[in-house]
Parts: structure tokens; C-alpha cells; sequence
């Protein structure tokens, strides 16, 4: 989690990054310094409510001595390290790891993915038409959510928000192994069956789309999902006295989706089932 | 945690096989039926903190249900995460991460016959089919291609494990089909297996060390053990003290026999120093890389050595309980070390005051389930603790945070039974065997076309051809693997590498785990690569995208140009590289790191699809 505390100022410590001197507070991770220097380093794996899984891989860079490339994203940076973020064995690993993601999963709403594809000049046809795919249907069982694993890069994030990071109600998992791991509820039921309180806050996390509200899901394949005309409404949740905020998304005038700002101090982007689905009342109008 | 559980009840039999495991449940929260329950506790439940510090039995209890009923189904899972407390979607995702449990419905036995390299190069896959013609469905047995089963030697070999109270298992190899029927179906009648001695062509050679006892002493006899010098070394150590164990074994040169190599004494003073408390000690008997199985030998000829040299591990770096992780798939190895702990703990060298020391010290046997990855450090810990066998990311190493999260040294099985001689002979002694920078007596694991397959003792720095020459290598050798899966080949012309780390480093392959397997030219090359693919595909654990998209696609690369060679080949190679790279950079751990490694060389040293 980079949500930073407020409390006694961390000491600054010093390392080189792409051959000039940086300076970074105690426990920042590589990626925090880049961040900080305007080094765009791509991540998906990485949120910034969670402590990253650093599964993907493809945030990778090289640390001068390291026998292999290091995640940026989970290395702390430490003083007198030597850090490459653009070397041509940096960009190799993260060119391949985009072409393989791309040649199995279903990337076409992941944000900025096709931006690095060509940034990187990957390219996931070379693997040929039989590379293996996920190949899943996805799957609608129940009215609030849907859960699209065709789209799922295996990130880990929605297990750790339902999980122990955030929700502790771990009705998720990964199951099974290697290249047919899947996201699944026990006995790979139903989300109906399993026990999923519908916080959402796993599609609050989900980098690809993989899980998405039921009212996009049904828009997208209507083709009427228009995000550029929808608008985005911050307010308070009026159901109970926490007071978590609501971030709308409207579109005609009807919300569509709701999500919570992740910057929150309290709530960090996290709901329960009636802030996140329960927003008929506000549009019924008989 | 709220924990929600579906409907689906566990069977009597399920129920009594948790039971047996945990006791009987004591409230209804637990599943307990009314009459079993005393009125007071009505309404009382486990739960909580103290439950989930039961976690770590996750792994057992699933054994203990697929042990009995031969599958594990919703109505037994759910029982056994209300008695752990464990969400059911993790004990699912846990249950479905090992090769040897199935959430499906299956035969009561099930029979793995290995298909992996030297298995195939000794007809593996028409035994198989002959097998499968044998038993097909309605036959009560369902048949599993398996990765090595650590049987090198007796290659091809099957396992057969029928669940029940006691399970049974019985091992056909060299395996014919009848055979390998036979054991499926009556494991009990099944012919019993050679002697481990059998294993090794040296045995009774006076000049052996690590294998002076296999095949001399009876490894169900502590006494037989005490007779042949059991237990000097541990008298030695506790004269020595911690501080003089650790001085010795790092004077002594040793380093790991696990496969990084990485030195013993160094590990165990990291681990001792550490402030933190409890300090934990593993012994990683996951052996599973394909074509190693000298600790199954020594497990199996010597049980008694490596629980004294465990007790002199914890001993030196301050732990009092000890993990042996053994594979899965071995059920003699089991049987013996059981016994070992048992007698050893009867006898007061194991227990509160070993040798009446005042030192106390105990060691837990944990079983696999099949995951080759389980051999790495981290995921090992993993697997005990009751979660998925996956990597952790370092650092933090283990010396620092390992078994739960406490300061631990894991050691190979080898590695630890070095320290037997290291504290007898002393360090300088050991440390004059074999070259400088490897010191001391190696073992090896011959296989594949050679006339006498087995572990083999050798002092560091012979060569290869010397190896080869003791063993018996047959004519028209064309290649040999060393290293395992995930190590590389060599021509048969470099039989004058010396065997030694820094040798094998120098002539650019690897000694890993000791595996040295000879392959003729009967044997298609492709073929074996193919193999050694389908081997990291299965069992990459599927967390960092390099390796588990990787292995897949350089599966399907070395499927498409199995048949090829030159130009033909030629994209498809730059292709393997390109992935080879990524995966060798950019994956979480060794198994996708390394797993790359065999082909390249087959490629650029044997020249394979030219
Ligand atoms: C994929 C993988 C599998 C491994 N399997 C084993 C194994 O089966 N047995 C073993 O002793 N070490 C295995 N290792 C090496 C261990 O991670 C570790 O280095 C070793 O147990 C340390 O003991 P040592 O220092 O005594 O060699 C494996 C490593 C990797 C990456
Ligand atoms: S909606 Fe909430 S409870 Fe359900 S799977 Fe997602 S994070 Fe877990
Ligand atoms: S469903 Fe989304 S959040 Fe979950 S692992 Fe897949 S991509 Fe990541
Ligand atoms: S390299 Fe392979 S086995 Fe290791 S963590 Fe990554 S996916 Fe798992
Ligand atoms: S973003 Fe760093 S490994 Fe995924
Ligand atoms: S037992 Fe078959 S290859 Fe090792």
C-alpha cells in the first residue's frame, strides 16, 4: 500500500535512477521514486490501495548487480542502488511479457495496455493463431456483477481485496495451477453459491475489466457504453453514518456504475453492498 | 472472517478421516452432532485466533480425506475448513494446486506411471498405452502420466496408491504392464521393492562416506544405527556447542546440495544470529527435479542419519522443532522416517532433553502433494503453512522470515547428512576431500543408457567421463543431461568436465542437484525437449506471467518444429530465445528462471534441429 502516514517525516535516502542522483523517503518502492522523477514505468498488478502481488511482471527494471531484472513496484529502493529503467534487457522482458499477456488474454478493456504495445512494439500475433487462450465465457449469475475471466491477467488484486488486505470475507481465490489458474469461488461455484457479501470492491481493484457491473456488462455488448459522455459525480453514501463517499457515473441520466475515490483516508476506495449496488432508489421514478 | 458454508455434509467416512486427524469436533460450530457434544458446550465454538493457528493443517487434513476416499469432495472440504476455520474458496484454491489430489469424483486408486525422461527413453510411452488398454474405465483404477517419480534407476516406473484405512501403495519398476496392473489392483500381493541398497552400485565400498550405511546397516534398527556409528556426531556437537557446530561446518566448505550451491555455515550463522524467536529448521526432501533420487536413497537405506543430522542442525542455530518436507510420492521413505521419529523419540533423542542434554528438540513429517515447485524454499513454506505452494517474493529472505514468518534454515537432504562426517572426521579432514571450492564427497544420480543406473559417491572433481565410465555408459552416447530438467546438456565429447561447481560453471552448464542422465542416439532428440517443456508447463505454479504464459508458448514452439530442422526450425528458435530471455529476467523464481535453460543448450551445444 503506498497510502502514506502521517506521522514523524522518514528519512530521504539517496540512489541513482537512469544515471542521475535521486533522493526518496525511507521504505518507497523503485517505482514511488520514478513516480516522483516522471518516469512513466508501466504496471498492472500494482494499485495503489494494495500491496502488490508483483505477478505481472511487467513492471520490471534493472538494478545494477542484480542477477535477474527486479519488480519496480515491490523492490525498495536502497541507498547507493543503481537502477536502469529503460535498458534494452529492461524493455525485452517487458515488451515479452506484453506479447504473452495479449496472445492469451482478452486485453480490450484494459486501460493503457494498447499504448504500451505499441510503445514496445510487441507483437502478440507472432505466437501464431493456435497460441493457447484462456478461452472463458463469462459468467453472469447474478444481477450485480460480472465476472469476465477471459479478461483476467491473474493479478492477484480483487483475492487480496476481498481477502486480508481489505474486505476479509475471502470468497475468492486462485485455483488450480500454472497456466490454468483461475480466479474462483469455492468448488468453482456460482458467486450466488459462495460467500460473496457483493461489496464490490474486487471490481473497485480489477486493472482489466474482468470484473465489471452488470449494467456495463450489458451495455458493452448492446454497444451502448459510452464512457466519454458520462459524467462523474462525487457524494456521500446516505445509507448509514459512516459516510464513505460515492463517486457516480451517469450516463442519460441514469447511473451506471459507482465507484470510490481511492484516496479516501478512511474508505480508500472500498464500499458495502448498498453504497455500490444500492442506487436504484435514486432513479426510480414512480 | 465471516465464513459462509454451503450445504453439502461430509460423509461418515470423510468425517472420521478429518477426525482422525484432529480429534473428534467438540462443538456443533465444528460440525459436531448434537450427542456428540457435551450440554456445556452447546454453543461454544473453537474459532477465532486459535483455530486459525491450526492453518498449517490444512495440507494434512486434505491428505487425510484423498488418503481414505481416494478424492476430495465439497461435503469433506467444507468439514475440514469449519474444524481449521479456513475459508472454503482458499482450501479450494489450495486443493486444486497439488497434482496428487482431485476435487472430482475418481477411482479409488490411482496409478501414476512416469513419462518423464529416463522413463521415456525406456519405453515409457508403450507402457502406457499398454496400461491404459489394461485398465480403462470400470477397471476401479485411474491411470496418471506422472513427472519423475525420483525411480530413475528401475526406470520405467509406475506407483500405485489406493486410498482406504491405511492406504496402500505398491511400486512396479522396471515396470512391465503386468506389473504395473498387479500393483494397481492388489497393492498388497504386489511383488515388494529391491532393497534401496539395490540403488547404489558402490554399496559396502569401504571408501564411501555419505553412503557407508546403505545396504550395512537396518534402517528400521536404531540400534543397528547406534552400531555403525550413529549418533558420534551428535555426542560431538552438543561437546562443541552451537557456536563450534557452526565454526566447523563453515570450515568445512559445505555448501548446498539442494542445487543453488549456496554455503551451509553462512546460512546457519545468518539464521542463529537472528533476534527474533522461534527459529525454525526445514529439511526440503521435496526431490522432485526430474532424474534425482539419491535423498529417496538415503531416506530410505539411512533414515537414521539425516533425523541425527537434523537434531544437530536445530541444535546449531537455535531451533527446536523441525519441518521434514517430504515428497509425496514417496512411500517408503515415509514409512522408514516414521519410524525413525518414533523410535528415536522413544529413546530420548528427540523429545525435551535430547541425550539428556538439555536440549529440546522434535521433528514433524510434512507430505507434498505433488507440485515440483513445492521444492522451492519459499513455496515450501508456503505449502506447510496451509496456502498455495507459490514463491515468495525476496527479500525478505528466510534466514530473516521463512516458516511462519520466523527465522529459518531450510537444507537439503544431502546437504545435512554432510554434516555427520564434517563433526566425526572434523573440518579439516572433510574440507581435503574433493577440490578447493567444492569440498567434500558428492553424490550423483545416474541414469538412462548405462549398465549400472544409481547414486553414485564421488569425491568432487572427478570428471564426468569417470562417472560415466563406473557406471557402465553404453555405446553411442549421444548426450547427457546434468542438472535435471532444470539444468543442460552436453556433448559427448566433454566427458572430461570435472564435477565440481566451479567446473561445471566454467564449461558454462550446471552440477545442480546431481543428476547426470545418458542419453543414445536411439533416443529423439526433440522428443526429450518436448518433455522437458511439458514438464515446466505443468508445473509452473502460474503466478508471474513469464513463466506461466512462457512455458506454454515454448511448449507450442518446440511442438511446431518437432519434426523440423535449419531454416525450417529457424523462426521458431529465434522465437524460444526471445521467450527464453523474458522468463530467465523477468520471472519471480527459479522454476521460470531456469526452465529455459535444457533446450538452449540442447540447442547451441548439441546442435539440436540443424
Ligand atoms: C523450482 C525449484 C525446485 C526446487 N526443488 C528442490 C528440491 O526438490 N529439493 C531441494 O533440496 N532443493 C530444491 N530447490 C532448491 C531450494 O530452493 C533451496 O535452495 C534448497 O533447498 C536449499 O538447501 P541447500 O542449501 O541445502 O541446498 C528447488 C529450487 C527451485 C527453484
Ligand atoms: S464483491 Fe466483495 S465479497 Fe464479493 S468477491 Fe468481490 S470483494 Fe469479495
Ligand atoms: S479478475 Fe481482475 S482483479 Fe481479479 S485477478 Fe483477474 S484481472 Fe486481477
Ligand atoms: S517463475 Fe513460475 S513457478 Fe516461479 S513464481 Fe513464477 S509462475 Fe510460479
Ligand atoms: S506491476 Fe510490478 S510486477 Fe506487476
Ligand atoms: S522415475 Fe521416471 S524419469 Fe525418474
Amino acid at each position: 500500500m503506498t497510502v502514506i502516514p502521517l506521522g514523524v517525516p522518514r528519512r530521504l535516502l539517496e540512489f541513482t535512477l537512469d544515471g542521475e542522483p535521486v533522493r526518496a523517503p525511507e521504505g518507497s518502492t523503485i517505482l514511488d521514486a520514478c513516480r516522483a522523477a516522471g518516469k512513466d514505468v508501466p504496471t498492472l498488478c500494482e494499485g495503489d490501495t494494495l500491496t502488490p502481488k508483483n505477478a505481472c511482471r511487467v513492471c520490471v527494471v534493472e538494478v545494477e548487480g542484480a542477477r535477474t531484472l527486479v519488480p519496480a513496484c515491490s523492490r525498495k529502493a536502497e541507498p547507493g542502488m543503481e537502477v536502469r529503467t529503460d535498458t534494452e534487457r529492461a524493455r525485452h522482458s517487458r515488451k515479452v511479457v506484453l506479447e504473452l499477456l495479449a496472445s492469451s488474454v482478452d486485453l480490450s478493456t484494459t486501460p493503457k495496455v494498447a499504448e504500451w504495445i505499441k510503445e514496445y512494439e510487441a507483437k502478440p500475433d507472432r505466437f501464431g493463431p493456435d497460441a493457447a487462450r484462456l478461452n472463458e465465457e463469462p459468467r453472469v449469475d447474478n444481477e450485480l456483477y460480472v465476472r469476465d475471466y477471459d479478461k483476467c491477467i491473474l493479478c492477484y488484486k480483487c483475492v487480496d481485496a476481498c481477502g486480508e488486505q481489505w474486505q476479509n470475507t475471502f470468497a475468492i481465490s486462485v485455483a488450480g495451477r500454472g497456466f490454468d489458474a483461475r480466479i474462483a469461488v469455492e468448488h468453482d461455484a456460482p458467486l450466488t453459491d459462495s460467500a460473496c457479501v457483493y461489496c464490490g470492491n474486487c471490481i473497485e481493484v480489477c486493472p482489466t475489466g474482468a470484473l465489471s457491473f452488470k449494467s456495463e456488462f450489458d451495455m458493452r455488448a448492446a454497444g451502448t457504453w459510452d464512457e466519454a459522455s458520462q459524467t462523474e459525480t462525487t457524494t456521500v453514501c446516505a445509507y448509514c453514518g459512516v459516510g464513505c463517499n460515492l463517486t457516480l457515473h451517469v450516463q442519460d441520466n441514469e447511473i451506471v456504475k459507482v465507484t470510490s475515490p481511492h484516496d479516501n483516508p478512511v474508505t480508500h476506495g472500498n464500499l458495502c453492498i448498498k453504497g455500490r449496488f444500492g442506487y436504484q432508489h435514486v432513479q426510480n421514478r414512480d | 472472517m465471516d465464513l459462509h458454508f454451503g450445504d453439502s455434509k461430509p460423509t461418515d467416512e470423510e468425517k472420521a478421516a478429518v477426525d482422525a486427524l484432529l480429534g473428534p469436533p467438540e462443538s456443533s460450530w465444528e460440525g459436531a452432532a448434537r450427542d456428540e457434544m457435551r450440554a456445556a458446550d452447546l454453543r461454544w465454538a473453537r474459532g477465532g485466533r486459535e483455530a486459525r493457528e491450526r492453518r498449517d493443517l490444512l495440507l494434512p487434513g486434505l491428505h487425510a480425506i484423498n488418503d481414505r476416499i481416494g478424492w476430495i469432495s465439497e461435503g469433506a472440504l467444507d468439514y475440514l475448513c469449519r474444524r481449521l476455520t479456513v475459508p472454503p474458496a482458499e482450501a479450494y484454491g489450495v486443493a486444486t494446486f497439488y497434482a496428487m489430489f482431485s476435487v472430482k469424483p475418481r477411482p479409488a486408486t490411482v496409478l501414476h506411471v512416469c513419462t518423464d525422461l529416463a522413463c521415456a527413453a525406456a519405453g515409457a510411452s508403450d507402457l502406457c498405452a499398454g496400461i491404459e488398454s489394461r485398465l480403462g474405465l470400470g477397471s476401479g483404477v485411474g491411470v496418471q502420466r506422472s513427472p519423475c517419480l525420483g525411480l530413475c534407476e528401475r526406470a520405467p516406473a509406475a506407483l500405485a496408491i489406493k486410498a482406504g484405512d491405511p492406504v496402500r501403495t505398491a511400486v512396479a519398476a522396471p515396470a512391465t504392464v503386468e506389473a504395473a496392473v498387479l500393483a494397481a489392483s492388489a497393492p498388497d500381493s504386489a511383488e515388494e521393492e529391491p532393497a534401496a541398497a539395490m540403488a547404489v552400485p558402490q554399496a559396502g565400498d569401504p571408501s564411501l562416506t555419505l553412503l557407508s550405511r546403505v545396504g550395512v546397516v537396518d534402517p528400521s534398527s536404531l540400534d543397528d544405527y547406534r552400531a555403525h556409528g550413529g549418533y558420534t556426531a551428535l555426542r560431538r556437537a552438543f561437546q562443541l556447542g552451537p557456536a563450534g557446530v557452526i565454526r566447523e561446518v563453515t570450515d568445512s566448505g559445505l555448501v548446498g546440495r539442494g542445487g543453488a550451491a549456496f554455503p551451509t555455515g553462512r546460512k546457519w550463522q545468518a539464521t542463529a544470529a537472528q533476534p527474533d524467536h522461534p527459529h525454525y529448521l526445514v529439511c526440503n526432501a521435496d526431490e522432485s527435479e526430474p532424474g534425482t533420487f539419491k535423498d529417496r536413497v538415503l531416506m530410505e537405506g539411512d533414515p537414521f542419519s539425516l533425523v541425527e543430522a537434523m537434531t544437530i542442525a536445530g541444535y546449531a542455530t537455535g531451533a527446536h522443532r523441525g519441518y521434514l518436507y517430504l515428497r509425496g510420492e514417496y512411500p517408503r521413505a515415509l514409512a522408514r522416517l516414521e519410524n525413525a521419529l518414533a523410535q528415536c523419540r522413544a529413546r530420548g533423542l528427540l523429545g525435551d532433553d535430547v541425550l539428556g542434554q538439555g536440549y529440546a528438540f522434535d521433528i514433524e513429517i510434512r507430505r507434498g502433494a505433488g507440485a515440483y515447485i513445492c521444492g522451492e524454499e519459499t513455496a515450501l513454506f508456503n505449502s506447510i503453512e496451509g496456502y498455495r505452494g507459490e514463491p515468495r517474493s525476496k527479500p525478505p529472505f528466510p534466514v530473516e522470515k521463512g516458516l511462519f514468518g520466523k527465522p529459518t534454515v531450510e537444507n537439503n537432504v544431502e546437504t545435512l547428512v554432510n554434516v555427520l562426517p564434517i563433526l566425526t572426521m572434523g573440518a579439516p579432514a572433510y574440507a581435503a576431500i574433493g577440490t578447493a571450492r567444492s569440498t567434500g564427497p558428492k553424490l550423483f544420480c545416474v541414469s538412462g543408457s548405462v549398465d549400472r543406473p544409481g547414486i553414485y559417491e564421488l569425491p568432487f572433481g572427478a570428471t564426468l567421463g569417470d562417472l560415466l565410465t563406473l557406471a557402465g555408459v553404453r555405446d553411442r552416447l549421444r548426450a547427457v543431461l546434468l542438472g535435471g530438467a532444470a539444468g543442460g546438456f552436453v556433448r559427448p565429447d566433454e566427458l572430461d568436465i570435472p564435477l565440481t561447481f566451479e567446473g561445471t560453471r566454467e564449461a558454462g552448464t550446471t552440477l545442480g542437484s546431481g543428476v547426470v542422465m545418458a542419453f543414445d542416439d536411439t533416443v529423439p532428440l526433440p522428443r526429450l525437449l518436448l518433455r522437458i517443456a511439458e514438464f515446466f508447463r505443468d508445473e509452473s505454479c502460474g503466478q508471474c506471467v513469464p513463466c506461466r504464459v512462457g512455458t506454454v508458448r515454448q511448449e507450442e514452439a518446440l511442438h511446431r518444429i518437432a519434426e523440423r530442422t535449419g531454416a525450417a526450425a529457424a523462426g521458431d528458435i529465434a522465437l524460444l530465445r526471445e521467450v527464453g530471455r523474458a522468463m530467465r529476467d523477468a520471472s519471480i523464481c527459479g522454476l521460470g528462471q531456469t526452465a529455459w535453460n535444457a533446450v538452449e543448450s540442447a540447442i547451441d551445444r548439441l546442435g539440436a534441429y540443424e
